[in-house]
């Protein structure tokens, strides 16, 4: 089969390509189940090797070549010819500095997440048997989804709220934070909450509900980040899942 | 040309890597980590289905046990004292994670779950044990961010995305490394009193593969091209489950849980090769025995790949024949084994639990590497003699814990054991260490290649040569090999690098972002590699572990209990003519475990 791509593309260095312009490229012997990113790969190797993109594990897990593909937010690796047809358009994810090709700056998205405290806080003295904190399958369970975050800037360069403002912190960040908040080994759920109830914290989200279909990993961002708001709301009591529990 | 000076470098952000930074920082090290990926990207992330420890949170199990089933899994090629400290380290090192925040499963008593995985026993080989702690089947990616997270705690610098693409040494020490910045394609140079390479592996040499696109061996092929010695190369892991024709990793986690490998036939042939343990037999085992059922024309309606059935239906039938009371249903399946579904339902179109899944075996895993002592620092030959302030530590070092053949979990469990010790050894070296005077002209001979290759107008594409090694390779050095099939890899490697010498072709001729170049480059990382992977391969006339050879099909430990140590012998790092390497076979295998403990002597290795 095959398949035309339309590429946005840009490079600073090069006179005459120095603002984005749109490029297509035909490719034949294209199969249905070939990865996006496999043909980006067959542009790159067999007709322009300028083409610049980020990419590494190929399947997934790794976070690297999120891209806008027919104007929705992907991995290009975990999307296939039969999800997307024959006539692709792939450009860099909006909303942070385009450097070159499909290539962002990540720094600000990285700003964001490292803003959260993205680490647990336990000052606890650890076991006297020097052996594993004790929690429940089930308490383990309510930080499952939000641990299966690979930082790919999916959700939050989908939302509208992260373009028009990118002082907010975004959806991965929030989705990051989630993750410590309802982790029953964590001390400091009031402090997190603290900075998350700030002007550029969850009040940004206006519940567009980009971020969830974006999400790679499945995880149900727009809830994660209401579960967040409510704890607020409900006030940053220590024992924050309960609060949670009553409410349902 | 920037410089930049701290105590520690580290080189790579995976497992490794962070571990020992979070440890050089917190004994007191002024430390940098410089990666050309973002830290989140490394492939320590898509690690599976767990990190073995001898818990003991299910069912009775010792580090004895554990150091017992590596040496034997190693085919008795792993340094025994190396096998030890990651046996008996391992017990810490996952604890400690779980205090760090890692999520792993839980047992009922709130413990750390465990799960079996292949060639994990207890009692010296009598049944498989739970070992392989989890979080679901995503354990590796649950450590690089836990990693990642208490490194920002620590306020840890990064450089992320430089490409380190040389080592500095002046007057026989490692005075620090050179990196390209990829967004701006400048050269730094960053000196250091200990330098860490944490690179991971290179298995873009072969063509099917479970490595990720950036695993191309550049740590490696950088300090073999100044000198330091690569060893035990012959030795690289095929995983037996490889998703069919993309290589993509299908966790032995599924074996753990109970998955049973099918042939064509319908039948669960494992029986047949490892009567006792069956599909939980070591990697080695398991991959061979796919390609002996495959040349039988017992693959899959005549074709190259064989089944992984996990479906409750086909594994409660083998649990109940095998008088096991446990069951498994599709709940168990969706929460143990998510990853692997989704894997399944996006590239293969299988459903996992209603159909099996299509499986071949992949190039996974460098048992062989850059030789270290159990104290990370860098060895040159038999005497181990260290190459002061060098280190290395995870999949690109050869400690050698794994030997011959690695155990699944234990990759993780060499990166945090080995992270750690290195990170604490850096930071108290550093304390006493003088600095190392940078070389004249540190990034002279660098930057010569780098112009060479951005300006080099030949007809080949890099893609075309890389196609063509990852092919030789695949065919001639992979599950099973021969004299003569290695012979020509070797030629093939020597003829792709004439042409990457002197025909190589490159669009992009910019600064930033050039992708094209640093593909060129790794490239070059990757057929240095080859080349001393097939001559090693060529030398050793026995077969051991995940080396084996049809025209040598038996262990040989009257000549061959020694390690392989490659030196690369060309004038200069980036010589024109052929690639040349001299091997030492004399540096004999550490078996301190069985002067105390006979046990722990070579013998014929059955599952």
């Amino acid at each position: 089969m095959e398949v035309t791509f339309r590429i946005k593309r840009y490079n600073p260095e090069m006179p005459g390509r120095d603002k984005p312009y749109w490029q297509e490229f035909t490719l034949t012997d294209v199969a249905e189940k070939d990865r996006v990113l496999e043909l980006l790969h067959r542009i790159k190797w067999e007709q322009d090797g300028t083409l610049a993109m980020r990419r590494s594990c190929s399947h997934g897990i790794c976070g690297s070549d999120a891209v806008r593909i027919n104007g929705v937010n992907a991995l290009a690796c975990k999307l296939l010819v039969r999800d997307v047809g024959t006539k692709i358009q792939v450009e860099p994810i909006l909303g942070l500095p385009v450097l070159k090709d499909l290539v962002v700056d990540m720094e600000p998205f990285f700003e964001h997440y490292r803003s959260i405290m993205p680490y647990m806080v336990n000052n606890d003295p650890l076991p006297a048997d020097k052996r594993e904190r004790l929690q429940s399958q089930a308490d383990k369970d309510q930080i499952t989804e939000t641990t299966n975050c690979i930082l790919c800037a999916c959700c939050t360069t989908s939302c509208p709220s992260f373009w028009a403002n990118g002082k907010y912190v975004g959806p991965a960040a929030i989705v990051q934070a989630h993750r410590f908040i309802f982790d029953t080994r964590d001390q400091i759920t009031r402090e997190r909450l603290g900075e998350l109830a700030e002007p550029n914290g969850v009040w940004r989200c206006r519940t567009i509900y980009n971020c969830t279909p974006a999400c790679p990993r499945g995880i149900q961002v727009t809830k994660a980040i209401g579960e967040v708001k409510l704890a607020i709301r409900k006030g940053a009591t220590k024992n924050i899942v309960k609060v949670i529990e009553i409410h349902e | 040309m920037q410089t930049h000076r701290h105590e520690v470098v580290i080189v790579g952000a995976g497992g490794a890597g962070l571990m020992a930074a979070l440890y050089a920082s917190r004994g007191g090290a002024d430390v940098a980590v410089v990666s050309k990926l973002y830290p989140t990207r490394s492939h320590t992330g898509a690690a599976l289905g767990g990190i073995g420890a001898a818990l003991g949170n299910l069912e009775e199990d010792s580090p004895l046990w554990h150091a017992y089933d590596t040496v034997k899994g190693g085919d008795y090629l792993a340094d025994q004292d190396a096998a030890r400290v990651l046996a008996y380290e391992a017990v810490d090192a996952v604890i400690e994670l779980e205090h760090m925040g890692l999520p792993y499963d839980r047992t009922d008593a709130g413990r750390i779950s465990q799960r079996r995985f292949g060639g994990h026993t207890s009692n010296f080989g009598e049944k498989p044990v739970r070992r392989a702690c989890h979080s679901a089947d995503r354990t590796g990616h649950m450590i690089l961010q836990t990693l990642y997270q208490q490194c920002i705690k620590n306020n840890v610098r990064f450089f992320d995305e430089y490409h380190v693409i040389d080592l500095l040494v002046n007057e026989g020490r490692c005075a620090g490394v050179t990196a390209v910045s990829l967004a701006t394609g400048e050269m730094h140079v960053f000196q250091a009193k200990a330098t860490m390479f944490a690179t991971g592996g290179w298995g873009r040499v072969w063509r099917i593969t479970s490595n990720a696109h950036s695993l191309t061996g550049d740590g490696a092929a950088v300090v073999y091209r100044r000198g330091i010695p690569m060893q035990d190369m012959e030795f690289f892991q095929f995983h037996p489950t490889g998703l069919y024709g993309l290589g993509v990793l299908l966790t032995e986690g599924i074996r753990g849980e109970g998955g049973v490998l099918i042939n064509g036939k319908g039948q669960r042939f494992m029986e047949k090769y490892a009567p006792r343990i069956k599909d939980l037999a070591s990697r080695d085992v398991i991959s061979r025995s796919i390609y002996l059922e495959l040349r039988d024309g017992l693959g899959i309606n005549g074709k190259d790949y064989v089944y992984l059935d996990i479906r409750p239906e086909t594994v409660n039938r083998y649990l109940a024949e095998a008088g096991e009371t446990r069951r498994i249903d599709n709940a168990l399946v969706i929460k143990a084994l998510a990853e692997t579904l989704d894997l399944c339902r996006t590239y293969a179109g299988v459903d996992p639990l209603t159909e099996p899944m299509p499986i071949q075996p992949t190039a996974h895993y460098a048992m062989g590497g850059i030789p270290t002592n159990i104290d990370t620092e860098v060895v040159l030959d038999e005497n181990w003699t260290v190459f002061p302030g060098l280190y290395a530590a995870g999949e690109v070092a050869c400690v050698s814990c794994h030997g011959a053949n690695r155990l699944g979990t234990n990759s993780l469990v060499d990166l945090v054991v080995f992270g750690r010790r290195g990170g604490m050894v850096m930071a108290d070296y550093v304390k006493q260490a003088d600095w190392v005077a940078l070389p004249k002209d540190p990034t002279a001979e660098i930057e010569a290649e780098f112009k060479r290759l951005r300006t080099a107008k030949g007809k080949t594409r890099v893609a075309q040569l890389r196609q063509r090694m990852q092919a030789t390779m695949m065919d001639n050095v992979g599950v099973f090999r021969e004299g003569k099939n290695i012979a020509t890899a070797v030629n093939d490697v020597q003829e792709l690098y004439h042409s990457y010498r002197h025909d190589l072709s490159i669009d992009d001729r910019g600064y930033k972002f050039n992708t094209d170049l640093l593909e060129a480059w790794e490239l070059g990382n990757l057929l240095e590699l080859a080349h001393v992977t097939a001559v090693s391969a060529e030398a050793r006339t026995e077969s051991r572990g995940a080396h084996s050879r049809e025209d040598y099909p038996n262990r040989d430990d009257a000549t061959w209990m020694v390690h392989t140590l490659g030196l690369r012998c060309n004038d200069t790092p980036f010589p024109d003519e052929a690639l040349k390497v001299e091997l030492n076979h004399k540096k004999a295998v550490d078996t301190s475990l069985a002067t105390e403990d006979p046990r722990f002597l070579p013998k014929e290795r059955v599952y």
